[in-house]
């Protein structure tokens, strides 16, 4: 049947769709009953075996798709170069102050006081004794001018310096063979990384801000900065660190963000 | 042609949308419909355009995290379907045949008859020039949007890609006017579909046959059937 008409809407033709049209196809419309509803019927099965549940039922939903997003998690570790660089960029591109990213307002972050502040060592860690704030500002600097991006989609380029944490690592003997490396913080947020990602040359405990020392809404005294993960892995006002091979959910991975979260 | 001829070579016929085509299609259609719907939701936690936020009721997720959950899923089903519709479409030949070649006298006489609504559907098994440039833009667009998808996901695994597209916001938005192509690709798409249901069928029942493997069978017409 051609379609010709003068109307100005195509969805209101002067003349309605002839309905010939089927008795023109019967045959196809008898193929439609016998065989493909059928067919139809068996992809939509295969399609709800696939989520692995009933597609009206939130919790079997939430089930499957964080199997995928567990799947992610080892598709994302098996794709990380660890030796690769992010894009680094210049001090006049570094935006002032930070921005900032929690799960409460700024006017609620919980300043922790630097003088008393230590940060504990735990896990497979040889040698378990605390550092100050001033025995970490002893240690060599390394200065990162890196892209950080959120989940949400925002960006900005920041500038932070701090301890590698790979020659942290080292010097307190920790176990480099082990699987993961945990954040506590003063706000009782937690956080992991993957020790590839621990290793990685632009991981660090930062402490300088554009080579001020960090202010109280990013994570004075100290906190995790890594090029190579979005906004919620780096953990702010860090109280303690623990190698381990056992698993911990997260903050934010109890509440279904992807754990690994790598860029 | 004697029908004696057709039944003998029964297996061989083909038709317009052959099987694989028709489930890579339906695969394709609640892959996209997943993408967008989740990637309305990521968009609506840091919005591009002040003025334009996709209300709750169209989006998919009820929280940010489902949202990303959803997009996460339907890439590897939109990226793996993707992939082997375009080694389908190569390795047959049906690319060729189908989009190729694009003329440009053709592509004026299309636009012209249907800025007139004067376009005919009569022949599903030809497509005119405008349609071969949307199906073949959708096609591109689909290989851009899934690039800037990459680009999001991992721009630090794969900087070197990133790189090409200048700045994580307009890797960002370059996704984002990914997605508008295929929404306005699928309005016109869709209600075409409905204003020729012989093409919306076709896609669920293969259509008309095409040809055979025997030459004489090459100027079958519409009225043909399958089978008998």
């Amino acid at each position: 049947m051609p379609l010709r008409t003068r109307t100005p809407s195509l969805f209101r033709p002067r003349q309605p769709i002839d309905q010939g049209v089927l008795w023109q196809n019967r045959r196809l419309v008898e193929q439609i009953d016998r065989r493909n509803v059928l067919r139809g019927a068996v992809s939509l099965g295969a399609l709800t075996l696939l989520t692995g549940c009933d597609v009206s039922e939130e919790e079997s939903v939430q089930k499957a798709l964080r199997a995928v997003s567990a799947w992610n998690d080892g598709v994302q570790e098996a794709i990380f170069r660890p030796q690769h660089l992010a894009p680094t960029f210049s001090a006049s591109q570094v935006v002032k102050p930070p921005r900032f990213n929690a799960h409460y307002d700024i006017e609620d972050v919980k300043p922790v006081d630097g003088t008393k502040w230590r940060l504990e060592l735990a896990g497979l860690i040889a040698n378990k004794q605390p550092w100050t704030a001033h025995q970490l500002d002893q240690l060599p600097q390394q200065e990162l001018i890196i892209r950080h991006i959120c989940v949400e989609g925002w960006d900005y380029i920041g500038q932070w310096s701090g301890v590698n944490l790979r020659d942290f690592l080292q010097r307190v003997g920790a176990d480099l063979t082990a699987k993961y490396v945990a954040f506590k913080c003063a706000d009782d947020y937690t956080e992991s990384i993957d020790m590839a990602t621990a290793l990685h040359p632009q991981t660090i405990l930062a402490t300088r801000y554009a080579k001020e020392p960090i202010t109280d809404p990013f994570g004075y005294p100290l906190r995790l900065r890594t090029a190579t993960k979005l906004g919620y892995k780096n953990a702010k006002w860090v109280m303690a660190i623990e190698v381990t091979n056992k698993f911990n959910e997260t903050f934010w991975s109890k509440q279904g963000f992807n754990w690994f979260a790598g860029i | 042609m004697p029908k004696q001829h057709v039944k003998s070579n029964t297996r061989k016929l083909r038709q317009l949308h052959p099987l694989p085509v028709r489930i890579m299609h339906w695969i394709n259609a609640v892959a996209v419909l997943i993408m967008i719907g989740s990637g309305w939701k990521i968009y609506n936690d840091d919005v591009i355009f002040g003025w334009l936020h996709f209300p709750d009721s169209v989006v998919i997720g009820k929280w940010a995290q489902y949202g990303l959950q959803w997009h996460f899923f339907g890439m590897w089903i939109f990226v793996l379907n993707g992939l082997a519709y375009l080694s389908y479409g190569i390795f047959t030949g049906r690319f060729r045949q189908k989009l190729f070649p694009i003329s440009l006298r053709e592509i004026l006489t299309t636009v012209s008859d249907a800025l007139r609504l004067h376009l005919s559907h009569d022949d599903l098994t030809h497509y005119n020039a405008v349609q071969k440039i949307l199906y073949l833009g959708v096609i591109l667009v689909g290989i851009l949007i899934v690039m800037t998808g990459l680009c999001l996901w991992k721009p630090v695994q794969f900087s070197e890609l990133a790189a090409i597209f200048h700045d994580f916001q307009t890797i960002r938005l370059i996704h984002f006017l990914c997605m508008a192509a295929i929404a306005a690709f699928i309005a016109v798409h869709v209600t075409l579909a409905v204003l020729v249901p012989r093409s919306l069928l076709a896609m669920l029942t293969g259509g008309p046959v095409v040809g055979t493997s025997v030459p004489s069978a090459a100027g079958m017409t519409t009225e043909a059937t399958p089978t008998h």
